[in-house]
């Protein structure tokens, strides 16, 4: 059962180039997907083609110079402002991108805690610290002087505790060390098997094939193809585009089999 | 860890003390040099209308007094040593010890600086959030259009507007002096002085507010669309509570520090509140020694209205290293 | 704004719009000013003390003198003066921000303190004591000003020219053996004039107001020069019999032209900056 559905989504912005002259770019056209509960689809593209701009604009927090086209369902109800701003931190949860995105003076413990919706805030964070091997004096440490593998985890564990039903995970897994990873996707891999459902963005395939449903192969600012993970395999010959396919193929590991066949 | 922000701070304080010692030396040396190439006779400034009765025999005996007729390096070299003893010499026009001088009057002037520095800083930056909040909205354009005008606005000229309203139209006011003419001054009242604090520091916080509303505003725009307030967003906060919450913490303290690193925009707008009003304080005394002549009284202003605006600048910085946990921690515990 | 709209215009070309405006105004009431010689404020003891009429549109002194024609001398004799010394000011600033930005460590450091030196007593108390200093009058005002609003746009100087110096292309022409001479005329110039223009045009303002304030003060331009700060500081004895005209009028339009060169100085800014424009 899809839970969020993306229809035909443009992001644009407005730009003075040099001169006198305004324009709009289009950085995001056309685009559409779903979010099935149970599943975790994988977004995966170059950096810089729009793959943020695609969170933000699901979760209604672009720039003002930004203009979007399109529909967004949610539970087959169109996402209008109002119920983005109501849905946003309940229903669907953003992991970002980097640790720019906490206060850089607010203790981290304490902006976990905002974001329990449901229930004891302080509980919830000790278990979620808990889990993800989180020492109990990082509650009182500023984000600054987190390292870059606990931010990550601080960043997941404001999703983990809001309770919500939607997860957009905006690169969530470099910087950490592979053990780490291993254990984030697990968490999100748990969390769609309790019937949720897990945007999983990223540029490193690989890691996103280890648990995602699906691939959606993001480029140049729309979706490409989306296909299931089993389709990834040997040549990529089940891959319907040349991105696609090249993306694949870039593999160090697939380079390595495709020499070793021939 | 406690230790060693001590340490550092005291470290910090060391060199500021070295570079304020080196500026006022500088400041002394320059100062001395341009007062003595005034053109302005500072014996006329000192006998003043009596100077016909003056005879050369007299204006000799009073140079030598003064040391008038040494070179300028032994001049300065004893001026200097009398003031790192303490003695900023006499007054000519008030024919007080400068510093004395300077301590009365720099009370009259703490009272008006203190008040339009507090009230400034409050409704600037009050000011300065309703616009960012309200960014784009006809609120914020009458906010900045009203700051951007009194940043072009005379001090003086506002203090003059305020007199004829409400000191000539209203009455509300006298209509100068610190305290009422011919009245002693132990004999002046808390009410009296109120009354003749309250236009002078209505001109400065007037004036005082464009600064720290705009600085105000521009950082809290800054702030709302910067990721980590997004990112807020995001989680559902919104309004009074995301600012309550992630604005006025990020804000605050480059508030608090600029106001206090505006102590030069204060001193400076307080000699003209001081001059329109005749306020005695220390502002009126720098005009009065200037139009007058009166070397040794200016040179203490210069120096003291110096000391005034490094004090300002210290506390904003000490005001950083001791709140901001950025600074205060420095022992970061990154391991990358 | 509406105007701009009906000429479909975007925000940068309305800037633009709006620097002509502003540039034609200021340079009318600065020839206006100039043009005008002292009979037309040559006192009238006919019309003493007259209110605002459609005859004096300002008022008149307690000599009979038009205070239009006094305000409008005034106000261009104030942007001659604020002119001259925001040219010195500007000057001092080049010199010491190139010094700072190329000489290396030591002028640097040397230049640092004396911006910091400068910074260090309030801006009226150092022009109070350097028009002590020359005896008052138009040398000290304009020594006054030059020497007090240096450090702010060396400051910028400094920056400016030492961020183009480090940029790739500046690195690959002194790689190729192209003179410092060459080097700072074909990169360094291009990329610093717009900035020390702009920086020029907001320093007019402050200039403006430190004049008139000083002159306000007694120790600025002599009481016989038709200045604003005299106007404004005469007009004080008359405030208590209700002549408010007198210090209104001159006030207002000193305003308005500080405001006027703000804004020029900002547009001007907003065109060559384009992270302005997105604003
Ligand atoms: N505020 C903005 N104004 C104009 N362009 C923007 C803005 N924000 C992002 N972009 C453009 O959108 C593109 C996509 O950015 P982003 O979504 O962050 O890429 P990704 O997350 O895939 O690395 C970037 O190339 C950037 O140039
Ligand atoms: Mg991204």
């Amino acid at each position: 059962m899809s839970i969020l559905e993306v229809d035909n989504l443009s992001v644009s912005f407005k730009q003075y180039t040099s001169g006198l002259r305004q324009h709009t770019q289009e950085v995001i056209s056309n685009l559409s997907m779903e979010l099935v509960s149970g599943e975790i689809l994988a977004v995966v593209g170059a950096s810089g083609s729009g793959k943020s701009l695609l969170a933000h604009a699901i979760l209604g927090i672009l720039p003002s110079n930004a203009q979007t086209s399109g529909k967004i369902r949610f539970d087959g109800e169109v996402l209008t402002t109002k119920l983005q701003e109501q849905l946003r931190g309940k229903e669907i949860a953003l992991v970002p991108q980097s640790v720019s995105f906490l206060d850089p003076l607010m203790r981290v413990g304490a902006q976990v805690r905002t974001s329990v919706r449901k229930g004891k805030a302080k509980e919830a964070q000790k278990k979620v610290f808990e889990r993800y091997h989180l020492k109990e004096e990082v509650e009182n440490m500023y984000p600054f002087q987190l390292s870059g593998g606990m931010a990550r985890r601080i960043l997941v564990s404001t999703a983990m505790v809001s309770g919500a039903r939607v997860i957009i995970a905006d690169e969530p897994t470099p910087g950490l060390d592979s053990v780490v990873i291993k254990e984030a996707l697990t968490n999100f891999r748990e969390f769609a098997d309790q019937g949720c459902a897990v945007m999983l963005i990223s540029h490193d395939i690989e890691s996103a094939l280890q648990v995602a449903d699906k691939v959606a192969v993001f480029y140049g600012g729309t979706v490409l193809e989306i296909a299931p993970a089993e389709n990834f395999e040997g040549n990529g010959d089940r891959l319907q585009h040349h991105y696609s396919k090249a993306l694949w193929r870039a593999l160090p590991q697939n380079d390595f089999t495709c020499e070793f066949k021939n | 860890m406690r230790w060693r922000f001590t340490r550092n701070l005291g470290i910090f304080l060391f060199w500021k003390a070295i570079k304020m010692a080196s500026l006022l030396v500088a400041i002394s040396f320059l100062s001395f040099l341009l007062v003595k190439q005034s053109p302005i006779d500072p014996i006329q400034a000192y006998v003043g209308a009596d100077m016909l009765n003056v005879s050369p025999e007299q204006r000799e005996r009073i140079e030598e007094y003064w040391g008038l007729n040494e070179p300028i390096m032994e001049q300065f070299w004893s001026w200097g040593s009398a003031i790192l003893s303490g003695d900023l010499g006499t007054s000519m026009i008030y024919r007080l010890p400068v510093s004395e001088v300077i301590g009365e009057r720099f009370i009259n002037s703490i009272a008006l600086m203190s008040t339009a520095w507090v009230l400034s800083g409050i409704i600037g930056f009050s000011m300065g959030v309703l616009a960012a909040m309200k960014k784009d909205t006809w609120i914020d354009r009458i906010i900045k259009w009203y700051c951007y005008t009194l940043a072009s606005t005379p001090t003086f000229w506002m203090g003059l507007l305020l007199l004829i309203v409400f000191a000539v139209w209203l009455n509300w006011f006298p209509v100068g002096m610190g305290v009422p003419a011919g009245v002693l001054a132990e004999d002046v009242n808390i009410m009296d002085r109120i009354k003749h604090l309250i236009l002078p520091a209505l001109t400065l916080s007037i004036i005082g507010v464009a600064n720290i509303a705009l600085h105000t505003r521009q950082k809290l725009i800054e702030v709302l669309s910067s990721d980590y307030v997004v990112f807020a967003r995001a989680r559902g906060e919104k309004g009074f509570t995301l600012f309550w919450r992630h604005g006025l913490r990020n804000i605050a303290l480059p508030a608090i520090t600029l106001q206090f690193a505006a102590f030069s925009e204060l001193f400076g707008g307080a000699v003209l509140a001081e001059q329109v009003f005749s306020y005695p304080g220390l502002g009126q005394a720098t005009v009065e020694a200037g139009l007058r002549g009166d070397v040794p009284l200016l040179l203490g202003l210069v120096l003291f209205s110096a000391i005034f605006v490094f004090v300002g600048n210290l506390i904003a910085d000490i005001i950083y290293r001791v709140v901001d946990p950025r600074t205060r921690k420095e022992q970061s515990y990154a391991a990358k | 704004m509406q105007l701009s709209k009906q000429l479909n215009l975007n925000k940068r070309q309305s800037t633009l719009l709006a620097c002509i405006v502003l540039s034609i105004i200021v340079c009318a009431v600065v020839l206006t000013g100039f043009l005008y010689d002292e009979d037309r404020i040559a006192s009238n003891l006919e019309v003493r003390n007259a209110a605002p009429s459609f005859d004096h549109f300002f008022g008149t002194d307690w000599l009979g003198r038009d205070m239009f024609s006094r305000t409008i001398m005034g106000l261009s004799l104030s942007i001659g003066v604020g002119l001259v010394g925001a040219i010195g000011s500007a000057s001092i600033s080049i010199i010491l921000g190139v010094i700072a930005a190329t000489m290396g460590k030591v002028a640097d450091s040397i230049v640092t303190w004396l911006i910091d030196l400068f910074l260090s007593v309030p801006h009226l108390v150092s022009l109070i004591l350097i028009a002590f200093a020359f005896g008052g009058g138009f040398k000290g005002i304009v020594f006054g000003i030059a020497l007090t609003h240096w450090p702010s746009l060396a400051r910028v100087i400094r920056s400016e020219v030492m961020q183009v110096r480090s940029l790739d292309f500046v690195q690959v022409s002194r790689k190729m053996g192209k003179s410092r001479w060459w080097i700072a005329k074909e990169h360094i110039m291009p990329h610093i004039v717009p900035q020390i223009i702009v920086g020029i045009l907001l320093l007019f303002p402050h200039a403006i107001l430190h004049e008139a304030a000083v002159t306000f003060l007694g120790l600025g331009l002599s009481p016989h020069e038709p200045a604003i700060g005299i106007i404004l500081s005469e007009s004080m004895r008359y405030l208590s019999v209700g002549m408010w005209w007198l210090a209104f009028f001159p006030g207002i339009c000193l305003l308005i032209i500080v405001r006027m060169f703000d804004k020029i100085g900002d547009n001007l800014r907003m065109l060559i900056d384009p992270h302005h424009a997105h604003r």
